[in-house]
């Protein structure tokens, strides 16, 4: 299966936009590398920005780039740019409303044996508790290039959590997306996985393996964790009757939370949340901890059908 | 360039009107950063006279720029963006009450204001992030921010100072209010900033000590015209609570309200020394 990697596909996209508007500025901490930026510090120095290790003062003053007009992209690692730049990006970027895109690259447990120091666990809690931000977790490189292009269009202060490794392609070169609306994969009734990430993937796998047993779910593929696509996640709930949550992120207020606080609002079925459980990973790549964590299709499967017979015990 | 006489007497009679201004709001307000409202005063009297700044057109795009890093001493910010008709009086009054428009912070959402601040530390990022934007659009406006002393402890003021040295930003100007006080006591006893004109310096700025309440001295440092390329940087030591005799130099007047006594035996001080003055 072809495999991409989500910064390569962002860094290709807005070196080919920032050609076309001086006003696209790429900033970094010491993470040209990492971010795969690729000719971009070289082909366009005036838009390229250099700021050293120090992610708190790169949202600053990319906030104060974005206040006089310029589209700003911070490039760098997710649990860097999540959690030590918190505050910047809750005042700098969000309460004062900068047109500001933080690509958080290397997020999840991509980092593998690097450890905890260097994994995002809880990035998608914290940057959804924001007033004003945009969240997001493409699938795969072409659905960043699609998002960067409609990030290009808004100019709302935004975070989008990448991986590190390369990613199969599920979606077709040159589809579009929305943000804050789920892409839906299968459309069976049995039950429903929403995921995001890497994960969709692995739900999609899952899905046809549960094909193969006559098992018919829905997959929706929750790209925009703010703005919740409410509305996807009511009708998926009504039509299959029970929801598994998929996420490389901690079990606790990440996107199961956000699918929560929608289901127990409007609805009543049963919903288990995938996840990496709140105790320290072992060291390993992120296969082998997602395999670890059973976030596999067989782990999966296995989810889905216990699912499937608590809704039908339920309905007993 | 230097303040003509006549010019740095009616700058000197706006700052007095300020202070009043301020305390006055404080008072009605219930509560407000007093000490180091009235220590920034001079500083913004001349600072709002010498940038470009016109509130008929706010956005003008050829204006200066000025952010309060210290967000906490709105006070004064509002009193002085009252004087030059960016905020109605009527807003001033109402400082303090319920869904009023003014609020312990300065927000962008008020005429004139350019930057959301209040959390210590990032003001000069954010005049860092402007300045660097105006160099690459090759624009000459010019950045001012002004931060407090005890706020630079925050190590994210370092950060963007090294960053501001770096570009070479030299349309940046870093103003900070020495009052050598915070809440707790002594900046040098809190956590020691001295010595804070070698460090500005160590970290690539052109530095300059001023008495921050000699508005001529404040007016010449803001029109430095040789500042080698370097961003510049004005100490500008002040004094905690200057002009309302109860709180001078004292930290607990960091944040108090102060008496209507208190309000009315300052107004009679500035009065009488109006008179003398004039």
């Amino acid at each position: 299966m072809e495999k991409e990697t989500c910064r390569g596909a962002f860094s290709k996209k807005i070196l080919e936009e920032a050609k076309k508007d001086k006003n696209i500025i790429v900033v970094c901490t010491d993470s040209r590398g990492s971010a795969s930026l690729g000719s971009y510090p070289d082909e366009l120095p005036n838009q390229f920005v250099e700021l050293g290790i120090a992610e708190q003062n790169a949202v600053t003053v990319s906030a104060g780039m974005a206040a006089m007009g310029k589209k700003v992209y911070v490039i760098g690692p997710a649990s860097f740019y999540s959690m030590r730049s918190a505050e910047q990006v809750k005042v700098d970027m969000a309460y004062s409303h900068n047109n500001v895109k933080i690509i958080g690259i290397s997020g999840g447990i991509s980092y593998g044996a690097l450890g905890a120091t260097h994994h995002s666990l809880q990035d998608i809690a914290l940057m959804r508790a924001i007033p004003g931000m945009i969240v997001e977790i493409p699938s795969d490189a072409n659905q960043m290039t699609a998002l960067t292009d409609e990030l290009l269009k808004n100019d709302c202060p935004a975070y989008i959590r990448i991986g590190r490794g390369e990613v199969p392609v599920i979606n077709e070169r040159g589809s579009k997306i929305e943000i804050g609306k789920a892409i839906s994969w299968y459309g069976g009734a049995d039950a429903a996985i929403i995921a995001c990430g890497q994960m969709v993937y692995r739900a999609l796998e899952a899905a046809a393996a549960l094909e193969k047993e006559g098992i018919h779910i829905t997959v929706l593929d929750m790209h925009t964790i703010k703005p919740l696509d409410t509305e996807a996640i009511v009708t998926a709930a009504h039509k299959c009757g029970c929801i598994l949550t998929v996420e490389e992120h901690s079990i606790y207020g990440g996107l199961g939370g956000a699918a929560a606080e929608v289901l127990k609002t409007e609805t009543s079925v049963p919903l288990s949340i995938m996840g990496i459980p709140d105790e320290d990973v072992p060291n390993g790549t992120d296969s082998e901890v997602l395999d670890y964590y059973g976030m596999n299709t067989d782990g999966i499967v296995y989810r889905v059908k216990s699912l499937i017979e608590k809704k039908n015990t339920l309905h007993k | 360039m230097k303040l003509t006489t006549e010019h740095k007497k009616e700058l000197m009679i706006q700052a007095m009107n300020v202070r009043v201004k301020t305390v006055e709001l404080i008072y009605h307000g219930k509560g407000g950063h007093i000490g180091g409202d009235l220590s920034e005063i001079d500083i913004l009297t001349v600072l709002f006279d010498y940038m470009k700044h016109d509130s008929g057109d706010p956005d003008c795009p050829e204006r200066d720029h000025f952010i309060l890093s210290k967000g906490h001493s709105a006070e004064a910010y509002y009193s002085i963006l009252e004087e030059y008709g960016y905020i109605d009086r009527q807003d001033l009054d109402e400082f303090g009450s319920f869904r009023a428009k003014l609020g312990g912070h300065p927000n962008k959402k008020i005429k004139g204001v350019e930057a959301n601040t209040g959390s210590l530390g990032h003001g000069l990022g954010l005049a860092t992030g402007m300045a660097l934007a105006l160099k690459l659009n090759q624009c000459n406006n010019r950045i001012f921010v002004l931060t407090g002393d005890g706020e630079l402890a925050e190590g994210s003021n370092w950060e963007a100072a090294m960053s501001a040295s770096k570009f070479k930003l030299k349309n940046l100007t870093w103003i900070i209010d020495r009052n050598h006080l915070q809440i707790s006591g002594l900046t040098e006893d809190v956590m020691p900033l001295e010595n804070l004109e070698q460090k500005t310096k160590a970290f690539g700025f052109h530095t300059l000590v001023v008495n921050g309440h000699d508005l001529e001295e404040i007016y010449e440092a803001l029109d430095t015209q040789d500042a080698a390329g370097k961003p510049m940087c004005i100490i500008a030591n002040t004094t905690k609570g200057k002009g309302l005799a109860c709180a001078e130099n004292k930290a607990e007047w960091h944040h108090k309200t102060p008496t209507l006594e208190q309000v009315e035996q300052m107004k009679k001080n500035m009065a009488e020394y109006r008179k003398e003055f004039a």
